[in-house]
């Protein structure tokens, strides 16, 4: 895989939004940086001691301090209303589109398996099946992932569709995204879960649609052979 | 305000010492030689701490490579010298630990709190000198448990040093049981010191400040160890509530945490980071107050807008309390209390821009000397300034799905704790080291050890941030294990070497810091010419600290006052005809 | 030394009816343990060649005497994608060796009752870790969380009078003292069968087993 500086490529609907407010706040901030960063080595040389010099003799300016006090709060309140609509986006309350396909997603020591409601569309019913360690979704459909845990606290981290959520025993998350390339991403825990965290690796494996369907048939005329 | 009663009580014994070897130096109740006790014990601690660092970066370098003089370990931890995973969660568990329960923070408030605030206020000693002697002896013991822990059946405690339950609540899920249960254990008993040691500075603080020490003629450092000390009194207890449950759900099989019978994951996120927010702001806020101290006397200029830098450390105070769910943005917590949470914790930006702003106009147009404490306090400025701005995006809830639980945010935490609070710390020892052993440390090795440090530091943390956009998880064991990892494990080499050589480098200050106490130039009462009561004072300092209680008549950094000749006028001199001293 | 004779216990375990069927394993994530099964890899946990049951553990329930100390060679368990023996026993006290023979991270997971629990990782090949339980039990499952299909069941034993059926479904207990006993069959999913038998001075005596399909 080749090396790309910054964020790595991104695959889903949301991730542009995302790392627009990314390059916003690095472009801000990197400006601060350099102004403070300059500033202060230039008065390190400009200002160092001399023999028989005394200092200014000075305790403050409120003009300036006002300056830096209410520059810096207008620039994070803009920052915080740009992030606070994309969250809203991806996360707020009726945020997951309603014709999103499932997946019930079960995270384990050190395991993911991703089970299908079937033909019925339906969980829990003996037409479920269950892959692990990959994940198949159609490319530019919504997905909603249900996301539960078995034991400890795992994290559902795909880094190409931006996408993070913790996966907690006793609670059942949905989280959402929408692939916008075909082809295999990695899959990943990032929230330590035991000896074997750093192995509980999987994949999200995109198709175009008709792929998907012609996939999603077999894996049901399979089933209904395994269950006879 | 200030009670001098005590101060008299003591003026009478100032030079005569007539007390044991044992009751002067090991069961002591005097402030400065606890702060040296504390200081020698989170030292010997921050060493460990920087040894566990180092192997767990030699595994991330070089995933199976057999560690250097990796043989010594038994065959639970690494066997044939190769680390295993579960040893490497032990590692990763307690370096959080050490070093930012037993290093960092008794560093910042049990040796600084401890040895400045009764020579800085014009006290003779604590409020409560029996109460602060057993802070001391009870913060040793907690951590001797927790060292201990390494050396029982399964190792020491592998959950990471948050302690994320379930994980951390049961033996079954982590293959860590008597570690986990010590690491609870130890966590309570390292409480108690805090409680007792913030209580005394608390108290001391506000009784004990010599006549005229007016609150705002009180220097910064005091000030943040004073804030610092309401944070930890208050935020303290919840940890030790929580850890006290955590321990009953290891040992006594209750349910607090675990789900199968009904416990809750997110009730231990919630009570850690309600204790663990304001943790990072007493991890942060004295070494702002060192550094103001320090930033004025090496730019021999009044710190530039003392009030707002005052105001500016309640401002932290406060807000460290409400902004603890930003450590839970992706944890499953309810994402329309993420947004309150990211308007809260970018506001932090406010107060966090006023003292770095003020730092600079305080060296503006100054006179500056570039002694050691100087040079570590304004790398604390250009260092804080970078963890700073990195947590801007963590703040940005959107922005935080990517890089949440990554590298990212190892940088974050290691540009605030090690650029800032460490940087803070070695520049503070270093000018406060002759009040201390009456001798001073010396300048070159001084230098050298703040440039060598400087360099490895930033080639060290600064390409995590890299990492972590890459999407490489904090924690990990193995990063080769991930095909998308694989391109950037040049850059986890790099940073390993860089590692190995920063924590060789800090053997110039060990040794200068030992050479010095025996071999030292000697120090007047004020080498740096400060303005602070402490430098009134032999060095070291006596026991009973002052001959007679000082009467303060000044606002804390007079320098190159137009009323008298010198550059820096102490706070107990008077002067005739002055004009009012504190106007802004 | 406990008593030992000459006596033996010798038997066959049988299944009545059709064996529900194994479930497959997914093992298409992890190549290296796919390349060494042919087909589509099953979790034995129904052994049955011509109604004949393997992997049933049968021991001496009752009748030793109690406090009596043996020995006996251990079982060495193999770890590759599948525990191999998946049903074995020990006797208390007596370290059990675990190999991982597979190149990648395999961890043995103990959740006992009476003993003190372990979760280990192997992260190479070749690793070699040794446990050992103290109390007897029936039975420990050891499992791997990596590979949530890998499971065994060790039997800690007070005695060395145990077998594990074979694929042809035969046992043999031998070294027995005369006397009478009550054994039992343990099986994963088939639950336990108990007998009376009467081991003679010399020779064996034969016991059978016949276990259905539980109800699901």
């Amino acid at each position: 895989m080749p090396f790309d500086w910054g964020l790595p490529p991104a695959a889903s609907t949301f991730a542009a939004d995302i790392d627009r407010i990314y390059y916003i706040i690095l472009a801000v901030t990197g400006l601060a940086f350099v102004i403070v960063e300059v500033a202060l080595v230039w008065f390190l040389i400009k200002y160092r001691g001399r023999p028989g010099r005394k200092a200014h003799y000075t305790h403050g300016s409120v003009k300036a301090e006002v300056i830096w006090t209410a520059v810096p709060a207008v620039v994070v309140v803009v920052i915080g209303i740009l992030s606070g609509r994309v969250w809203n986006h991806i996360r707020g309350r009726d945020s997951v589109p309603p014709d999103a396909l499932p997946v019930a997603l079960v995270a384990k020591q050190f395991e993911w398996n991703a089970t299908y409601p079937g033909a019925d569309g339906s969980f829990d019913t003996d037409d479920d099946f269950t892959l692990r360690n990959e994940m198949r979704v159609p490319v530019n459909r919504p997905v909603v992932v249900h996301l539960t845990s078995e034991d400890v606290i795992h994290s559902f981290f795909v880094p190409a569709f931006r996408v993070k959520q913790d996966a907690v025993p006793g609670m059942e998350i949905r989280v959402w995204f929408q692939a916008t390339e075909t082809g295999e991403f990695p899959l990943a825990c990032a929230e330590l879960c035991g000896l074997g965290h750093y192995r509980m690796s999987a994949r999200v494996v995109v198709q175009e649609q008709d792929a998907y369907e012609r996939w999603l048939a077999e894996q049901a005329a399979s089933q209904t052979v395994a269950s006879r | 305000m200030a009670t001098t009663a005590a101060a008299f009580d003591h003026v009478a014994h100032a030079h005569i010492d007539t007390r044991s070897f044992i009751k002067r130096y090991i069961f002591s109740t005097d402030h400065k030689i606890i702060g040296i006790q504390f200081l020698i014990m989170s030292l010997l601690f921050l060493g460990v701490g920087g040894l566990l660092a180092i192997m767990m970066r030699w595994q991330l370098g070089f995933p199976g490579a057999a560690l250097p003089a990796g043989g010594m370990f038994p065959e639970t931890m690494a066997p044939d010298g190769i680390m295993l995973p579960e040893f490497y969660n032990s590692l990763v568990t307690m370096h959080g630990t050490f070093m930012v329960f037993f290093a960092i923070m008794p560093l910042l408030v049990g040796v600084f709190a401890n040895f400045l605030i009764p020579l800085k206020i014009g006290a003779p000693d604590m409020a409560f000198p029996r109460i602060n002697m057993a802070s001391f002896w009870i913060a040793v013991p907690a951590g001797l448990i927790m060292l201990t822990s390494f050396a029982v059946e399964g190792g020491a405690a592998g959950a990471g040093w948050t302690m994320y339950a379930p994980l951390s609540a049961s033996a079954e899920y982590s293959g860590v049981s008597t570690g986990q249960m010590l690491w609870s254990a130890s966590i309570v008993v390292l409480g108690m010191a805090s409680i007792l040691g913030s209580m005394n500075y608390i108290t001391t603080v506000i009784n004990m400040r010599a006549p005229g020490m007016t609150w705002f003629r009180m220097p910064l450092s005091i000030w943040a160890l004073f804030i610092t000390a309401i944070l930890t009194i208050l935020a303290i207890p919840i940890l030790s509530g929580a850890a006290i449950m955590l321990l009953f759900d290891q040992l006594l099989g209750t349910h607090f945490f675990l789900p199968p019978q009904g416990g809750q994951p997110l009730l231990w996120q919630h009570l850690f980071w309600f204790f663990g927010h304001p943790e990072v702001y007493i991890l942060i806020l004295p070494a702002m107050g060192f550094v103001s101290d320090i930033i004025a006397n090496g730019s021999r200029k009044p710190i530039f807008g003392y009030h707002s830098m005052v105001f500016a450390i309640m401002g932290i105070g406060f807000l460290g309390w409400i902004v603890w769910g930003h450590h839970m943005f992706q944890s499953g917590m309810n994402p329309t209390l993420g947004t309150s949470f990211m308007i809260s914790t970018l506001l932090i930006a406010v107060p966090s821009a006023i003292k770095t702003f003020n730092w600079l106009g305080t060296t503006w147009r100054g006179n500056i000397r570039f002694h050691v404490p100087m040079l570590n306090a304004v790398a604390f400025v250009a260092m804080f300034v970078i963890g700073g701005l990195s947590g801007v995006f963590m703040a940005s809830t959107p922005v935080d799905i990517q890089i949440h639980d990554t590298y990212f945010i190892v940088a974050h935490i290691h540009y605030v704790l090690f650029g800032g609070s460490l940087f803070a710390l070695f520049g503070a020892i270093t000018f406060w080291y002759p009040k201390m052993f009456g001798r001073m440390m010396s300048e070159r090795w001084g230098k050298v050890h703040f440039i060598l440090t400087f360099i490895f530091y930033n080639l060290t943390f600064f390409p995590m941030h890299q990492l972590g956009l890459g999407g490489h998880m904090r924690r990990i064991y193995d990063p080769t294990e991930y095909e998308f990892l694989l391109p950037m494990q040049g850059i986890n080499r790099f940073i390993t070497v860089s590692a190995i050589l920063l924590f060789t480098t800090q053997f110039i200050f060990a040794a200068n810091f030992v050479i010095s106490w025996f071999k030292g130039k000697r120090a007047g009462n004020n080498p740096w010419q400060d303005t602070g009561l402490e430098w009134t004072t032999p060095s070291p300092a006596p026991h009973g600290n002052f001959p007679t209680t000082p009467t303060v008549y000044h606002a804390p950094y007079e320098f190159s006052s137009p009323h008298v000749a010198e550059d820096y006028l102490m706070q107990d001199r008077k002067v005739e005809r002055i004009a009012s001293p504190t106007a802004s | 030394m406990g008593p030992r004779g000459n006596g033996a216990i010798a038997g066959t375990v049988r299944f009545g009816g059709t064996p529900p069927a194994n479930p497959t394993i997914d093992m298409s994530e992890e190549p290296d343990c796919a390349g060494k099964h042919q087909g589509a890899p099953t979790d034995p946990q129904y052994v049955v060649n011509n109604g004949m049951f393997g992997n049933v553990f049968v021991y001496v329930k009752s009748g030793l005497p109690a406090g009596a100390e043996y020995t006996a060679p251990s079982t060495p368990v193999q770890s590759g994608c599948l525990y191999h023996p998946r049903v074995f026993g020990v006797l208390a006290g007596q370290p059990i060796e675990i190999r991982n023979s597979d190149p990648m991270l395999h961890n043995i997971k103990a959740v006992p009752d009476q003993n003190r629990g372990f979760n280990i990782s192997q992260p190479r090949e070749g690793m070699m870790t040794s446990r050992t339980f103290n109390a007897p039990e029936i039975m420990v499952p050891f499992e791997c969380n990596v590979h949530g299909w890998m499971n065994a069941f060790v039997g800690v034993m007070e005695h060395p009078f145990f077998a594990t059926s074979g694929e042809d479904g035969s046992f043999t207990i031998d070294g027995l003292p005369a006397g009478t006993y009550e054994i039992e069959a343990w099986h994963e999913l088939a639950g336990t069968q108990t007998q009376s038998v009467t081991v003679p001075e010399t020779g064996a005596v034969n016991v059978e087993f016949t276990f259905t399909a539980p109800a699901s």
